[in-house]
């Protein structure tokens, strides 16, 4: 099926909850409303017409401050029909909730865990909404554009100093004990004089 | 008494050693286990060096699989923050005397990741670090170069006269780091 044909179907099923298909420079896509999501996948996963079967990717964009929304990327491809299709969900930057498509495809669970750990997209329904890669303890989401390192990681420094800081050349070093020794001999040397 | 004098190191360590702290660092220099850690691309690095063509075992270094039976610790690539807590355990697992080899940039001062979230900016920052070899990897050759530096730490150790004096003063290096103009 092409893409008109897919998105066609879909919108069919679904009305108005389903934008418009965008033509992309390479592959084409539809924004989904976030409360049809579930709902869409598994019309595309079950209808023996689209069967999508696999989820090839499940990514999550930062708008930030040119569109101000985190996007939830689906990258479906169906192994059966050999086609392809691209589903987009447009969230609030602030709270960016949605409900997990784990129901859907198992692949899901950890692509979902990877948006929650990077980004903080919560995925409700999700079985083990924890994060995948960071540390359990860590603070904040880095992908997010507005991330700011806290500093230190349980007191590893975030920083490195320089090392040319304080850095001293041998040669001049050595001139410089030369010409303290210099300093001292003649300090000394009227001395001797002196006592002589 | 005989001396070594560090000619290679630009003449900045002078130390003197007795003659049974020769025999002793002749036998510890020869047998560097090394800790098998590699962290990322450094690592095949590693397993080159410990293959036939470099072959680091003709100076007695083999891999040891455990920190328990490990004197040299070669941190081999980029260490994130979640893995520097186990690197750290990992050092601390093993018995004195021992070594770390810094290998690559990524583990001397984060290198190429260095402005990433998760990296930590150079191993040293967790654990001491003797000998760093630069490279984005490192060569075998490099890293033969490496562990020889840490034979010529080893030897010049005050191994036998530091372990008498447990308590007394710090253990472990017995080096007298003195600047000679």
């Amino acid at each position: 099926m092409t893409f008109e044909e897919i998105h066609s179907a879909l919108a069919a099923k679904l009305g108005d909850r389903v934008g418009p298909l965008q033509a992309a420079r390479k592959d084409a896509y539809c924004v989904v409303r976030a409360d049809a999501i579930v709902e869409a996948c598994r019309f595309l996963k079950t209808d023996p017409a689209t069967a999508f079967d696999c989820l090839q990717n499940l990514s999550a964009v930062d708008g930030f401050k040119a569109a101000p929304m985190i996007k939830v990327v689906y990258h479906l491809y169906s192994y059966s029909k050999r086609h392809t299709f691209i589903l987009k969900v447009e969230l609030d930057r602030a709270t960016p909730v949605i409900d997990s498509v784990e129901s859907v495809w198992k692949a899901a669970d950890w692509l979902e865990r990877e948006q929650y750990d990077l980004l903080g997209v919560v995925f409700t329904n999700h079985p083990d909404l924890r994060r995948i890669m960071l540390p359990d303890d860590w603070v904040g989401h880095p992908l997010l554009k507005d991330y700011k390192e806290p500093g230190d990681y349980h007191n590893i420094s975030h920083t490195r100093e320089s090392p040319l800081d304080g850095f001293v050349r041998m040669d001049e070093l050595k001139k410089k004990i030369a010409a303290e020794k210099a300093a001292e001999t003649a300090a000394s040397a009227p001395k001797k004089e002196l006592l002589q | 008494m005989s001396k070594h004098y560090a000619q290679d190191l630009g003449s900045t360590v002078t130390t003197k050693t007795s003659f049974i702290d020769d025999i002793i660092n002749l036998a510890r220099k020869s047998s560097i286990f090394y800790l098998l850690f590699g962290l990322a691309c450094c690592g095949i690095e590693l397993m080159q060096t410990g293959g036939p063509r470099a072959d680091i075992d003709r100076f007695g270094s083999v891999p040891r699989a455990t920190p328990r039976q490990s004197d040299l610790m070669i941190v081999a690539g980029t260490l994130t923050y979640k893995m520097a807590e186990r690197c750290k355990l990992l050092f601390e697992q093993m018995a004195e005397p021992k070594y770390v080899i810094s290998m690559g940039s990524c583990a001397s001062c984060g290198g190429l990741f260095q402005h990433a979230y998760s990296v930590v900016k150079g191993v040293d920052k967790i654990v001491p670090v003797d000998i760093y070899v630069p490279g984005c990897p490192p060569r075998p050759e490099a890293l033969t170069e490496g562990l020889m530096r840490v034979q010529d730490k080893i030897i010049r150790e005050r191994w036998f006269s530091d372990r008498r004096m447990i308590g007394q003063s710090s253990p472990g290096l017995g080096i007298d780091y003195k600047v000679t103009a």
